[in-house]
Formats: structure tokens, C-alpha cells, sequence
């Protein structure tokens, strides 16, 4: 029991709320412990917000931020932390920053952006207890972390065999088995065929050995996510990214699942599409394929997407997309990390600098820039450079600048490949985020599409996340004043998180623990038995470890937070 | 009489960190343990001799029985005096023990280093200049037909190995032993070369030279020598040949080619040839480490400071720069003042002059039994052995993590490495307020 409340008024702000229907009014937020309330008593503290931006915390659908394929990429690359150290100072400890920060930097460095919840993109199942080591090791914010399920031999199997509630079933006990939070497939197939060192580039392809199609894993997992009901709908990094021609497997793997669509809630994410709306037929007439996935995601209300922005400079690419990473690395010449994991998935890492004056580089910036101006519904698409991989998430004020800017998009424009720039249309495109869209993009639609009820607004109830922007819209411009107006994302005034202030400016004041979000869909407990059957078989004959030690607890989290729902199953 | 029996209990000897073995307690004690090789029931059968038994303070020339409290208040003030101390050892305790270890150099300004120095370093190294192709222990099982064991001995050093996961274990592709090609390359006839398919005899000190060889053949250059590193020619473009035309191919690799001259520039062309296969096929590499969370101790280091070995934190910041940041390499230049160690015993296997400078200063050690290094001591705090008397997270050789359990109580008074460090932590927070 809690006997001490603190209480905590923020006073005459500018209030962001899409989704309670406020847009830049002037307003008080009131908060009590770690909820917005509808009032506070007088002796509470107050926050002068005059003149300033206030916005719910912002929640990051796709991030790499803990787990093994990060913590490789810290290893590969000392050259990457030398030049950015974070010091410790009595409330931080030290830590190293740019591309891979450390865990403790990756939280202060979030929360100073105004970030509060950030989701690990991709943990592979047999070392989910490595992301959840990690996880409870970043300060401050709530995460979840999705599980890689595009892979795995047994849903290949079930599904194969149209065993559509067993594999349901066997997704449910995964997640728990995980503390996963959502279904998350990468390259379907593709990286089971990489195991072999051999490569899927259709979706009607054959995974080696499974006889099944990178389609049909779309469609089974899509019809078993919902099944389950989970709160997100399929996270999906499709076949064939990276590769010039790739927007319409994205076409393609959108529309795969179109007809599942019942009207309520969209049941597909295609994550980082930038690096899958690809046009052309290699890289010397690459253009952008953003025009023609944009015209789809307007005309087809089952689809999400998340940019994976890039922005020049020196990054770190990881994914679970082995041979991708192994197609980079030749491309790029650069060092290169593999690593499979058995039953279920891969991983590569590969350093990679996105040069302004590289034609490929820059027609990418492009691509990711015209989706997120093509696109109509802000509530459908989101704010993200696939830390790392398209550019760090410091990098984000400088992607906001770019999309409430187009003074700033033509500052950038200036300076890239110059043929690229002829190819994009870009130029010609004048639509500017407004303050309102910024705030759907990068906190209150990704909230919605990950199905957190209490994160992305400021209505009564919600969590006390909050972050103040020094950015006065009644007397400045955002299109004009984009500097000033990245200045002020990039260091929060203000960030509260449950109801704690954490940090002022790029000050770190406070430290408190994050909850790890994870999802628990319940099934009968007939289907449960005969899974759990099948089960102790299976993991005898893929797994090089007992079932009884690959399930993680749930109190090996630190701070977990069950998301609980009931199956149709 | 009482007995229980414990299933699936996680083995915390070598990098193979088993999971499947059986205990059965007896009125308190190991009566059996099924599945556990050699080393493992080497470990399972002798865990309770040549225990300290309680804490103990220095003075004079002699250890002296101390209650826990003022062991740990001797050695917080210690450590907070100090101005360079080196933190080492962490590759026989668990992840929760480590993550506390790099608080307290932290917060003191130490020096966070793990046995990696000593045994696979170089290895990482040399990740850190080419990358590395790998995959965890299930790929090998499951898919490889070509096994080359380099300058490593499971057949001793990693008794479960080759059954688990490589050479003799049955996969979902690769059903029998005949399904796949096994090869030794070493300095001597060894007992994995005995059941190898082939053995390929090495010259020492000359793993650069071949791997460098193969690697050219690998990329169709023609050699001029008729010999390499020992190795007919001939010998060398069979090699290289049986490389490129498998389906699935490892290289497991020891200390053999970690410790021997060259060290990183070994590993370095170790990785590159197995870059260069996976151009013409499927091809993997990992070395064999050593100590059952030697990994985790790596991963914890890196995820908490960015690096994986040898973090400087002195400055406020973690710094890396092995060669010079190194406990061993601090210790030669006789440049710490005091030292922690904890689940180690440096002075046994550290280089004479590093030794006899670590034995001169203030000395603290956590660790469950007598050992050299406990001796030289000024402190020295008992613990619990992870993985048998205490609970915690561990990284198998692959990365894979696993929860080794308790399944035995420890020694009365005798508490486990996190709750020492915890206690120490806050000791050392208090005094340096």
C-alpha cells in the first residue's frame, strides 16, 4: 500500500491529444502518483508549461534496443562507442552512446527525447531471456519486446498441415514462454532457407525442407494473431528488403491478407518499409517505390506501416534477416556478424555509413520521406528510423524537422546525389506535418496500434507520461522555425514519466524502473493440453535445450505487466 | 532417509552448460547425477572440499575468522580508498553477480575485466576487426556435415560436446555420424583427432600460415610452397576443397589457435576464411569457451558499458583498449592499488609479475573455495557455488542463457556472490557520501 501520493500540476501548456481531440489548446494536466487525474488538491507541484508543447510520452512501435543481436553489435564495434560516452554523474551511471548505447544510456537518451515507451523490434525465442536481461536494464522506460515467430519450424509445420487453432495455440504459449508482447515475422521463410545459405525471393517460393510458402506463413500467423485477439496485429519486415524491385513484395504481402480484414482494426504492420519500397530493377535505376505502397495503404484500411527513416551518417544494421545482412556486408564490404538460431530464426550485423552523395543512399531518404508524405491517415503510419538501422533514434528531431518542414526537406535536398534528387518526387510535394499529425506519428497512433489503452494521450487515466517541448506554436512556425523546433525535440524541457520528473532539458533527475510489457492470450484449456502434448516431443527433437529451461518466468522481469485476452480458441 | 530428485538442472562447469541433468539429493548430499560427464561430476562430487568457511580479514601475515559485516566493511574501505582498483574474474558466477560487478567499478572508478584475457580474448578481437559467421549449438546439430575441431579438444575439454551438439549428436538433417565429415586440426595426435575423420597435423605456432593458405586456395589463387605450416600441399587443396563443397560447415575452435603466436591475427584469418565460404556455401565458426558463463560475462560487460573485456571506468566513462586497459597488462606495469576479484584465481594463472603485483596490494576475494589467490588475501568472503547453492542466469558458449538452479543449500553462513556484492555495493555507496 501506498501511503505518500505526490501530485503534480502542469500548468497553462500547449496540449497535444489527438486522441482525446485536443490540438493546441491551452490547458492544465493534472496528475496524481502515476495516472492523469482530473484535478490535483492546491499543495500540489506545479509546472510552468507557458508558451511550451505538451505532449503524451512518446512510444516507439519499433526499436533494436536490447537482446543478442544488439549486444553483438556493442562487441563489433568499439569504434562506434568511443566517439560518444555518456559520463556518469550521481543519478546516471556511465555508459557509451551513437549507433548501440548501452543499456542505461539507451533510457536516459530516450526519456531526454520525451520518449517513455519503446518496443525491442525483434527477440529470437531461445534467447529471449538475454532481451529480457537487457530490458530490465533500461531505466525509465516501459518496453515490450516482440518474438520471432516467421521462422519456426513448428508453426511452419502446423501450418503446413492446416492446423490453424493448434498453431494459434502454440503462438499463445510462445509468448508467454517468451514474455513476448506480438507476433513479429521476419523475411518469412527466408531465413530458414538462409540455413542453408540459400536465399526466398517470392512468396511463392518454398522454404527448403517445410513445403510451405513465405504467403502461407503471412496469412496462418495473420489468421491465428486473431485468433487470439492479441493487442498488435502481426508485426511484419517482409521477403526481399533491401532489394531493388522489393515494393511489390510489400504490395504483395499487404494484400496477402487483405481479404481477413473484418472493419475493425488494421491486422497487418509492414515495418520499416522504406527499406522494402524499392522500385527498379537494380541499383543503377532504383527510384522510389513509395507512390505506389502509399496509394495501396490509402486505398486498404488493414495496413499500419512504420517508416524506417534514414538520415546520413555512420549506423549500425541489425536484423533478424540473416541473408540480408550477409547481402550487405558483400555490398558494402564492411564486417559482417551471422548468427542462426536453431528451430526458429537468424540474426546479422553489418556497419553501414548512408552517404548524401550516394545516388542509392539518397533515393532511400527519399523513399522513406515520400511514404510518410504519400500516406493520408497519420493513424497509419509511423515515426521510426529502425533505430539502428536507418539512422540512431537521436536522429529523430532531425527526421520531425524533415516532415513538418518542407523548407528543411529542401535544405537536405540541396545537398544529395543529384540524380537521385531528379528521380524523387520530393520537390514537388508541399505537405507539412502539422503539430497534431507529429504527435499522432510518434506517440498517439503507435500507442493505438500496439493496443496500450493507458499510453499516447492525456485523458483522465492515462499514464502520467508526459513531455514538454520549449516550442511556442502560437508565435513560431514549425516550417519556418524548424531549427528551433529540433532543438526542442531533440531535448525535452520536460519528461514525466509515471508521474516522476526524469529529466529537464539534458539533465537526467530522476531514475525509476520501466515495466515490460508482455501479452497473454488465453486459449481452452482442451487446445492447451494437446499443445503442450505435442510440445515436449518437439522441443526434444529441435531444441538443444529442455522446454522446462527455455520458458522464462515472469518474475525474471523486472517490472512485468501482463496484457491479457481471451482467444477465440 | 530423504531423497529428492532435481530434472533438467543446468551444469555449471564448462561453455556446454548441459541442461539435462538429473540430481539426486540424499540427505543433503549429491548421491547421483545422471547425464553429467566427467568434469561435470568431477565438479558435482568435490563442490564442498577446500571451502572457506567463513569470512576472513588479514592480520599480519595471518587470515583471521571475521563475521561477514566486517569483511565487507574492510573491503568497501578498501576499495574506496583506492584509486585504480582492477575488478576480475566473473566467469564462474552469474550474470546477476556481474551486473553488480560493473556498478561497483562504476561507482569506484575501476577497472571491470573477466577472464576473457586469458583465454579467448583474441577471439574478440579479431570479431571486432572481420565480424563473425555463427550460429547457436542447435544449427550444427540440426544441419552440419562438415566438423572441424582447430586447435580444441572436446573429447577433454568439453566432454558433452561432440554428443549434445556437434560431431555424434543426432540432427532433425543430419541423423548419424556418418552423415557428417569430422576433421582435427592440431599440433598433436589428441584424442578428438583419434576419432576424427581425418586429423590434419599442424607445425605450432603456425595456424596464421595454414588458415592464410586455405583461404587463398578457397579464392582460387595458386600456392608455390609444397608445404605450409607443415601440411602437403596437396593436403591444404583437399582441405579447401572438402570446405567449399559441404552443405553446412564449422569450425570449432580452442586456445590452441587463441594462445599460440599471432593470437588475434589468427582468429582474424580464422573468421575471414569462414567470410570468404559463405560466398560458395553455408559456413559457420565459434570458439569453444571455456568456463560455464565466461559468455555472460562478456555480455553483461558490453551491455552495460559497451564493451565486452578490459573496461576502464576510472575516467568516469568506460574506456576499452585491451593491451592496456587489461587486469593482466594493469598489473605488469604495477599501476592498481587494490583489487577485487571475485570467482578466480589469478595468482595461480596470471604471469609471474602480475601475480607477485597483485599479491602486494590490497587484496579482496569472493570465492567459494581456497585457492592461491585466497591465500594472498586481505579479505576473503565465502560463497555459494552458482548453479548448485544459488540460482542465476548464465550464457552457454553460443549465447543461449539459462537459469541455473539451486538445488542444494549452501554451508551455514555461507551466502551467494550477489548478495556479497550487493552488500559491499552499499557499503561503498555509504562511505564514498
Amino acid at each position: 500500500m501506498r501511503f505518500l501520493t505526490s501530485e503534480l500540476l502542469i500548468k497553462n501548456g500547449i496540449i497535444f491529444d489527438p486522441i482525446n481531440n485536443v490540438d493546441g489548446e491551452k490547458m492544465d494536466i493534472s496528475i496524481k502518483d502515476d495516472k492523469i487525474v482530473d484535478k490535483v488538491s492546491k499543495g500540489a507541484r506545479v509546472l510552468d508549461a507557458s508558451g511550451k508543447i505538451v505532449m503524451p510520452g512518446g512510444v516507439d512501435i519499433h526499436s533494436h534496443i536490447a537482446g543478442s543481436k544488439v549486444n553483438s553489435g556493442r562487441i563489433l564495434r568499439p569504434e562506434d562507442h568511443e566517439k560518444d560516452v555518456e559520463y556518469k554523474t550521481k543519478i546516471k551511471r556511465s555508459g557509451v552512446g551513437h549507433s548501440i548505447p548501452s543499456t542505461f544510456t539507451t533510457g536516459y537518451r530516450y526519456s531526454t527525447l520525451g520518449y517513455t515507451t519503446v518496443i525491442e523490434a525483434a527477440a529470437p525465442p531461445l534467447k529471449a531471456r538475454h532481451t529480457h536481461e537487457e530490458l530490465n536494464e533500461i531505466p525509465i522506460l516501459d518496453k515490450a519486446c516482440y518474438t520471432l515467430l516467421g521462422n519456426n519450424w513448428f508453426i511452419m509445420e502446423l501450418l503446413k498441415e492446416n492446423k490453424l487453432e493448434e498453431c494459434a495455440a502454440y503462438v499463445s504459449w510462445m509468448l508467454e514462454a517468451t514474455r513476448g508482447y506480438a507476433i513479429k515475422i521476419v523475411d518469412p521463410g527466408g531465413v530458414e532457407a538462409w540455413g542453408w545459405g540459400n536465399f526466398i525471393t517470392n512468396l511463392e517460393d518454398e522454404v527448403p525442407n517445410f513445403s510451405i510458402t513465405p504467403r502461407e506463413i503471412v496469412v496462418g500467423l495473420c489468421k491465428a494473431n486473431k485468433m487470439l485477439n492479441l493487442p498488435h496485429a502481426i508485426h511484419v519486415h517482409t521477403n526481399n528488403l533491401g532489394v531493388p524491385g522489393n515494393y511489390q513484395t510489400t504490395i504483395e504481402t499487404m494484400d496477402s491478407v487483405s481479404n481477413l480484414y473484418s472493419g475493425d482494426k488494421p491486422i497487418i504492420h509492414i515495418t520499416h518499409t522504406q527499406f522494402t519500397g524499392f522500385k527498379g530493377s537494380s541499383w543503377l535505376n532504383l527510384s522510389s517505390g513509395a507512390p505506389e505502397i502509399a496509394d495501396y495503404v490509402n486505398k486498404h484500411k488493414h495496413v499500419t506501416l512504420d517508416l524506417g527513416q534514414i538520415a546520413f551518417g555512420d549506423t549500425t544494421t541489425m536484423t533478424a534477416d540473416g541473408p540480408f545482412q550477409f547481402f550487405l556486408h558483400k555490398l558494402s564490404g564492411n564486417k559482417w556478424v551471422n548468427c542462426d538460431v536453431e528451430a526458429e530464426t537468424g540474426s546479422g550485423i553489418v556497419p553501414f555509413t548512408y552517404r548524401r552523395s550516394n545516388y542509392v543512399n539518397a533515393i532511400q531518404w527519399g523513399i522513406g520521406l515520400e511514404l510518410a508524405l504519400l500516406v493520408k491517415d497519420p493513424w497509419r503510419i509511423f515515426m521510426t528510423t529502425d533505430h539502428p538501422n536507418g539512422a540512431p533514434f537521436t536522429k529523430y528531431p532531425l527526421v520531425i524537422s524533415w516532415l513538418v518542414s518542407k523548407k528543411a526537406r529542401e535544405k537536405a535536398l540541396a545537398k544529395i546525389n543529384s540524380s537521385a534528387k531528379r528521380r524523387l518526387d520530393i520537390p514537388g510535394m508541399d505537405r507539412e506535418y502539422t503539430l497534431s499529425e507529429l504527435a499522432i506519428i510518434t506517440r498517439a497512433a503507435t500507442a493505438k496500434a500496439l493496443g496500450l489503452k493507458n499510453k499516447g494521450h492525456l485523458g483522465i487515466g492515462a499514464d502520467a507520461d508526459v513531455a514538454i517541448y520549449d516550442f511556442n506554436p502560437s508565435s513560431m512556425d514549425p516550417s519556418k522555425h524548424y531549427p528551433k523546433l529540433k532543438r526542442a525535440f531533440g531535448n525535452a524541457h520536460y519528461t514525466i514519466k509515471g508521474g516522476k520528473i526524469i529529466s529537464k532539458k539534458k539533465e537526467i533527475l530522476d531514475c525509476v524502473d520501466g515495466r515490460t510489457y508482455w501479452a497473454k492470450s488465453r486459449i481452452s484449456k482442451d487446445l492447451e493440453s494437446s499443445i503442450l502434448e505435442n510440445l515436449k516431443d518437439m522441443f526434444e527433437d529441435s531444441y538443444t535445450v529442455r522446454m522446462s529451461n527455455y520458458v522464462i518466468r515472469e518474475d525474471y522481469l523486472k517490472i512485468p505487466e501482463k496484457i491479457e485476452v481471451t482467444a477465440e480458441v | 532417509m530423504s531423497s529428492k530428485i532435481f530434472q533438467d538442472i543446468i551444469c555449471t562447469v564448462c561453455g556446454c552448460c548441459c541442461d539435462n541433468l538429473e540430481i539426486e539429493i540424499k540427505d543433503g548430499n549429491i548421491s547421483r547425477a545422471k547425464n553429467a560427464c566427467a568434469m561435470s561430476l568431477g565438479k558435482l562430487m568435490n563442490f564442498n572440499k577446500e571451502r572457506n568457511e567463513f569470512p576472513m580479514v588479514r592480520n599480519g601475515d595471518k587470515l583471521s575468522k571475521a563475521s561477514l559485516s566486517e569483511a565487507i566493511d574492510k573491503a568497501a574501505n578498501i576499495l574506496a580508498d583506492s584509486k585504480y582498483p582492477i575488478l576480475y574474474g566473473w566467469s564462474l558466477t552469474s550474470c546477476e553477480a556481474i551486473e553488480l560487478g560493473v556498478e561497483l567499478a562504476d561507482c569506484i572508478g575501476g577497472v571491470m575485466d573477466n577472464t576473457t584475457g586469458t583465454c579467448h580474448g583474441p577471439g574478440i578481437i579479431g570479431i571486432q576487426d572481420v565480424g563473425e559467421s555463427t550460429c547457436t549449438l542447435g544449427e550444427v546439430k540440426h544441419r552440419a556435415d562438415l566438423i572441424i575441431y582447430w586447435g580444441a579438444n572436446p573429447v577433454h575439454a568439453h566432454p558433452n560436446h561432440m554428443m549434445r551438439y556437434s560431431a555424434l549428436s543426432k540432427g532433425r538433417f543430419r541423423a548419424t555420424r556418418k552423415d557428417r565429415n569430422v576433421i582435427t586440426v592440431d599440433v598433436r595426435m589428441t584424442d578428438t583427432a583419434k576419432i576424427s575423420d581425418s586429423f590434419i597435423q599442424i607445425e605450432p605456432n603456425k595456424d596464421y600460415e595454414l588458415l592464410s593458405a586455405i583461404t587463398a586456395t578457397v579464392k582460387d589463387l595458386e600456392l608455390e610452397q609444397d608445404k605450409v605450416a607443415g601440411v602437403p600441399l596437396e593436403e591444404i587443396e583437399n582441405l579447401a576443397d572438402i570446405m567449399v563443397n559441404c552443405e553446412f560447415g564449422i569450425i570449432f575452435f580452442g586456445l590452441g589457435i587463441t594462445m599460440s603466436l599471432g593470437k588475434s591475427r589468427n582468429i582474424d584469418m580464422a573468421l575471414s576464411l569462414v567470410r570468404e565460404l559463405n560466398k560458395r556455401t553455408k559456413f559457420l565458426i565459434m570458439p569453444m569457451r571455456g568456463h560455464f558463463n565466461v559468455t555472460g560475462a562478456n555480455q553483461v560487460t558490453a551491455w552495460q558499458t559497451g564493451y565486452p573485456f578490459a573496461v576502464d571506468l576510472s575516467k568516469g566513462f568506460p574506456l576499452y583498449n585491451p593491451g592496456d586497459t587489461s587486469a593482466v597488462d594493469i598489473l605488469m606495469r604495477d599501476e592498481c592499488d587494490a583489487a577485487l576479484v571475485v570467482a578466480s584465481d589469478p595468482i595461480s594463472n596470471f604471469p609471474n609479475q602480475a601475480a607477485r603485483n597483485l599479491a602486494k596490494i590490497p587484496l579482496i576475494t569472493i570465492d567459494p573455495h581456497v585457492t592461491l589467490t585466497t591465500l594472498c588475501s586481505e579479505v576473503v568472503i565465502p560463497s555459494a557455488h552458482v548453479g548448485i547453492e544459488t540460482e542465476g542466469s548464465i550464457y552457454r558458449m553460443d549465447g543461449v542463457v539459462l537459469e541455473a538452479r539451486k538445488f542444494i543449500e549452501p554451508p551455514n553462513g555461507i551466502v551467494s556472490d550477489v548478495e556479497i556484492l550487493q552488500n559491499l555495493l552499499n557499503r561503498v555507496k555509504k562511505i564514498s557520501k
